[in-house]
């Protein structure tokens, strides 16, 4: 057909691998330029996402489209074989409302669980630990949060589902158990488990000495603060 | 379609504002609930049981929270009329990544605005300024940001001028001064019925702040 798509990405953003992750559901083939976002962002970047200078950015033809939850809206309006977000405007408007909830409170409280100093570390994971419980009651008993497959708030929920997951790992914490979320961390399990998702995701034994890496300069940063 | 339409919300509030205008955009009749934030009602605690916050739109006893999932929401169930986002999904993402980007700029750094002194309410007031400058650049000549009707981003955007004022009066600066074409824009919006009727009075605003300062201790 002739189309042109791209994603800016970097391979140990959760962000990142979300956009990734949608390409590859609905079969998108695309080029993907990692950044080094780290050190040197491309000018090419800077020029299509000048506001945030971030990745993920989605390159369409030409035309950028970023923020990690309006390139998922984007490629599902697009491509619109293999839904991933339900049809029913209601359905709809509960699917958008976790999503919302694991970017903005979930997701961001368990990645400061990891970091943060240990004085402030218990009230941090016990607010953490409440955002699990209640994004476990999402599950309501489901396979995965799309249903019987993986939809929108699946995609979004690999941030915490297998990121954070490896994070607790080095960090010594447990989580996201069996024991203490017995459905969440199975789903984790079916999620990182299918094929699609399984061959996308970076991998552990890279990931773990990035993430190290990074919670060490996090904790230096605010130590200095 | 029309059902039962209620929308539990508090005044001063400038994400109730948002379904309050695509509801009047729309034309579609519901009733408003009053909240008392320091004394929650049962059914906002019941319809919001994860974060207790307003607005809550009831839609045949089914809720649906948060501002921006309520307007795409109104904007999806009652499509015919008055349409707020785009079709074109270029458009879209476009209206939705400004609407990402006011949500995560304006209110955070308004609230810093009248909460705080000195160096941080200066930068505050400093940043605020570029991102409606930002803004600014996006509206460029086109007479909303939706382009010759009111759109997403221009519904998620006008009700922080409801709270301009008090920003003015606390921060002691002038916005239209700054951004001239920004308050050019809230003017034109100010001229329809569906924004000026959900938009309450700029200085019950200012006293509700001062109320608000007093209770925070800043003042």
């Amino acid at each position: 057909m002739g189309e042109e798509v791209k994603v800016f990405g970097y391979w140990a953003s959760p962000y990142s691998y979300r956009a990734e992750l949608a390409l590859k559901l609905k079969g998108v083939s695309y080029e993907y330029i990692n950044e080094d976002i780290f050190g040197n962002k491309s000018d090419l970047l800077l020029k299509y996402n000048p506001v945030h200078k971030k990745v993920p950015v989605l390159l369409h033809n030409g035309k950028p489209i970023v923020e990690s939850l309006v390139i998922l809206e984007y490629i599902e309006e697009t491509w619109k074989h293999n839904p991933y977000l339900p049809q029913d405007p209601y359905d709809k408007s509960t699917a958008r409302f976790w999503i919302k909830f694991i970017d903005e409170k979930c997701f961001p409280t368990l990645w400061l669980a990891a970091w943060s100093a240990e004085n402030e570390r218990e009230k941090v994971t016990n607010e953490a630990c409440e955002y699990l419980k209640t994004l476990e009651s999402a599950l309501n008993g489901k396979k995965f949060f799309g249903g019987e497959t993986i939809g929108m708030v699946d995609i979004v929920a690999s941030s915490v589902g297998y990121f954070i997951r490896v994070t607790q790992e080095i960090m010594g914490q447990n989580l996201l158990s069996a024991d203490k979320f017995p459905q969440l961390f199975q789903w984790s399990e079916d999620f990182a488990n299918c094929s699609i998702v399984k061959e996308s995701l970076p991998p552990r034994d890279k990931l773990l000495p990035f993430v190290k890496g990074l919670i060490a300069k996090y904790q230096q940063d605010n130590a200095k603060a | 379609m029309a059902g039962e339409l209620v929308l539990l919300d508090f005044w001063p509030s400038p994400f109730g504002m948002r379904s309050r205008i695509a509801l009047a955009e729309k034309g579609i009749p519901y009733e408003y609930r009053e909240e008392d934030l320091r004394n929650k009602s049962d059914l906002l605690l019941q319809m919001n049981p994860v974060h207790k916050k307003i607005p809550v739109l009831i839609h045949n006893g089914k809720p649906v929270c948060e501002s921006v999932i309520q307007v795409q929401y109104i904007d999806e169930v009652w499509h015919d009329k008055a349409p707020l986002i785009p079709s074109d999904p270029y458009q879209r993402a476009v209206a939705r990544f400004w609407v990402d980007f006011i949500d995560k700029k304006i209110y955070e750094l308004g609230s810093k605005i009248w909460k705080t002194k000195g160096e941080e309410q200066a930068n505050a007031k400093k940043e605020f300024i570029e991102c409606l400058k930002l803004l600014e650049g996006e509206l460029g000549d086109k007479t909303y940001f939706g382009g010759e009707s009111l759109g997403y981003v221009d519904v998620a955007l006008v009700p922080f001028y409801s709270w301009f004022y008090a920003y003015e009066k606390c921060g002691d600066f002038s916005i239209e001064a700054e951004c001239p074409k920004m308050i050019a824009w809230v003017k034109r919006c100010m001229q329809k019925e569906s924004v000026a009727k959900s938009l309450p009075d700029q200085e019950k605003v200012y006293e509700f702040i001062l109320q608000l300062k007093k209770v925070f201790g800043s003042e």
